[in-house]
């Protein structure tokens, strides 16, 4: 553990032609870490992993793994294992002998114990014998795992490897991959356009766009603290208000909104102009009927016309009109203590001002709002 | 289902059968039959004067006895120009399939090219090529290559460069297909498990590229066991193959005796291609 280990970029760019497919990216993954590389479709992502690889040679910048530079290094000599996209099992081999392929490579001894105990840890045993085409896809994806898995690779790189299985299964292979990780304690790049899966599985996410890291954290603090528009909507929703940043009060700074005085956590006022987005997520905000007195030091936008109300079970998801036209959501947990509202109502919005983020007005709110829908 | 209407599918399934079984009564069954028969004639017979059904297999034992030198050399030259065509049309094949790019559909072309223009007529043109004035001859003897007086049409070489040239094609095509399909990740996912590029290709691509390396030498080697032509106009009486043998009895119209040649070459190239087939074990491949 420790830094010994860790997978630096610095400065790496990848260009086809004159398409930039990733651009001067830094990036640092801890070793023993749980990384997720996330984002959406044609960002980069795979393009950032075969360079890892080596299955792609970067215009520009330098990979070290701990004290080595292996920007160079040809593919079949890096300590470094993928679980592909699609798997890409070897399909003229047995389960048994693809998971081999890497031990006898390196002419290592005991193989087919090896092989025996690392089929077992995916809960394949029995297969070893079977072909690739005979096994199911959730299987496969096993095999992959335990084909790279098993050569104890420094880092393992992992491509949307639960892209191709049901919803279900996906869920399944979530906490099982978690429990693999936690178990070899290997460096694992875990890279997914599934906001969901990067941030259940993740220590450490890196939200990429475009071709650059937009932002790298716990997934926590991405959540609650995005730094760009993108973030804030890519991560789940956000409610991104116009305002104008005002005085400070103690800790806070205040933020006029459409002529309402609001409150925000002071350590997360941007650089730039006095133009802000003013952020909000849907589910940190209550509901009240107009004019209802909210708790102390709240922040209360008022007079919203309710134009949308659905029922998911868990929570009413409501969007409501406010005077200046925008509008807003707001989801409520379904705890019985509330009646719900309906279409028409009047109300107004609460929340406590600590759950407010502030992002630069030079961006685009409606940026990583287009998400593929998940299936 | 019902009965019935199984028996009528089964029905339509022989009706459908039909056109494809009278092709292969009437062009394959047929003269295979009339052939073999043939090939118990009494020789003393001729067309005109009419055979004798002997049943006698003297044709065999005398055919075999007469004419093992041009049967083992047959095998020989097709076994080498095969071997030829995989050297040559391997690295071809691979190249259009994984280097090609753009150019892919043009080099396609260009292998299927040649098939444009008669069989005959561009064996002859080797027959410019290898002749003793020609620059080939020339350029070889300048480097001492080939001796003052030493020539390559008439000469085995000649023949086996003629079979190679006209088989070439059967041997690329096979393998381009078994190469084309081959996903490029399989490649990486070799080399990202520590496999050099020589290691991939010989436990990746290699074998998954079998089931067109067989049928490229199959394609290659049976029509070139029987061929005649390369060694009619490139050859010989030295290099005559069996081919050359069974036209020699046909023209002469020692009909049983060539029927009994041509039996003996299809057995031999079912037996070799069945024991082939079963040593490369493409049955068991994807
Ligand atoms: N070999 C290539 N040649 C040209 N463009 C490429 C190549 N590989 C990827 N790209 C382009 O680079 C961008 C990033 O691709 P990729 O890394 O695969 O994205 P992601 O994995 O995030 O979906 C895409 O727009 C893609 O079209
Ligand atoms: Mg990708």
């Amino acid at each position: 553990m420790g830094s010994a280990n860790d997978l630096v970029l610095t400065g790496v760019s990848k260009r086809f032609g004159s398409f930039v497919a990733v651009d001067d990216l830094d990036l640092t993954v801890p070793a023993g870490s749980f990384f997720a590389l996330l984002g959406p479709s044609g960002c980069g992502k795979t393009t950032t992993l075969r360079m890892i690889a080596g299955l792609e040679t970067p215009t520009g910048g330098r990979i070290t793994l701990g004290a080595d530079d292996i920007t160079a290094l040809k593919p079949y000599r890096r300590p470094v294992n993928t679980v592909f996209q699609s798997y890409a099992l070897f399909p003229h081999m047995t389960i048994a002998e693809n998971v081999a392929f890497g031990l006898r490579r390196s002419g290592t001894r005991d193989v087919k114990d090896q092989v025996a105990a690392m089929l077992e840890m995916v809960e394949l045993g029995d297969y070893g014998r079977r072909k690739p085409a005979q096994l199911s896809g959730g299987q496969q994806q096993r095999v992959a795992l335990a084909r790279a898995l098993i050569n104890r690779p420094r880092v393992l790189l992992l491509d949307e490897p639960l892209g191709a299985l049901d919803l279900k299964l996906r869920r399944q292979m979530q906490i099982e991959l978690k429990q693999i990780q936690t178990e070899v304690e290997t460096t694992f790049v875990h890279v997914t356009h599934d906001q969901e899966e990067a941030m259940t599985m993740a220590d450490t996410v890196a939200v990429m766009n475009a071709g650059v890291i937009e932002q790298m954290g716990r997934p926590e603090d991405l959540y609650e603290h995005p730094s760009t528009t993108f973030v804030a909507n890519f991560l789940g929703q956000s409610n991104l208000i116009r305002g104008e940043l005002g005085g400070a009060e103690q800790a806070d700074v205040v933020v006029d909104v459409h002529g309402t005085r609001l409150l925000a956590p002071g350590a997360q006022v941007p650089d730039g102009g006095r133009e802000v987005w003013v952020g909000i997520r849907p589910e940190k905000v209550t509901l009240a009927a107009a004019g209802a007195g909210a708790l102390r030091g709240a922040n209360v936008l008022e007079s919203g016309v309710v134009t949308d109300a659905s029922f998911t079970g868990v929570s009413t998801q409501y969007l409501v009109r406010m005077p200046w036209g925008q509008e807003l959501m707001v989801f409520e947990q379904n705890t019985g203590q509330h009646k719900g509202f309906v279409v028409g109502d009047t109300v107004d919005l609460h929340w406590v001002p600590d759950h407010t983020f502030l992002l630069d007005a030079g961006q685009d709110s409606a940026a990583g709002v287009e998400r593929e829908t998940v299936p | 289902m019902s009965d019935t209407e199984e028996r009528r599918g089964g029905l339509v399934g022989y009706v459908l059968l039909l056109p494809a079984g009278a092709w292969l009564t009437l062009f394959f069954v047929v003269p295979l039959v009339t052939l073999v028969s043939t090939s118990f004639y009494d020789p003393a017979g001729s067309l005109e004067l009419g055979y004798r059904v002997t049943g006698q297999v003297t044709n065999y034992a005398s055919v075999l006895s007469d004419y093992s030198e041009q049967f083992l050399r047959s095998l020989g030259y097709a076994a080498t120009a095969t071997l030829v065509c995989v050297l040559l049309g391997y690295p071809l094949a691979y190249a259009i399939a994984f280097k090609a790019g753009r150019w892919r559909n043009l080099m396609l072309v260009a292998v299927i090219a040649p098939f444009f223009t008669s069989f005959l007529i561009r064996t002859l043109s080797w027959q410019l090529i290898l002749a003793d004035q020609g620059w080939v001859v020339d350029t070889l003897q300048f480097l001492h290559l080939l001796g003052e007086d030493g020539r390559l049409l008439a000469t085995p070489v000649a023949v086996v460069t003629g079979i190679t040239y006209n088989f070439l094609p059967f041997m690329v095509l096979p393998l381009y297909a078994s190469l084309e399909k081959i996903d490029p990740r399989l490649i990486e996912a070799g080399s990202d498990l520590y496999a050099s590029p020589f290691t991939t290709f010989r436990t990746v691509t290699l074998p998954l590229s079998l089931p067109g390396l067989v049928a490229g030498t199959l394609l290659t080697f049976i029509p070139a066991a029987g061929d005649y032509i390369n060694a009619q106009l490139l050859g010989n009486t030295r290099t005559q193959m069996i081919g050359n043998v069974i036209q020699k009895l046909f023209d002469g119209g020692s009909y049983p005796e060539a029927a009994a040649l041509s039996v003996t070459l299809m057995a031999v190239i079912v037996v070799l291609v069945l024991a082939y087939v079963r040593r490369a074990g493409t049955e068991d491949l994807v």
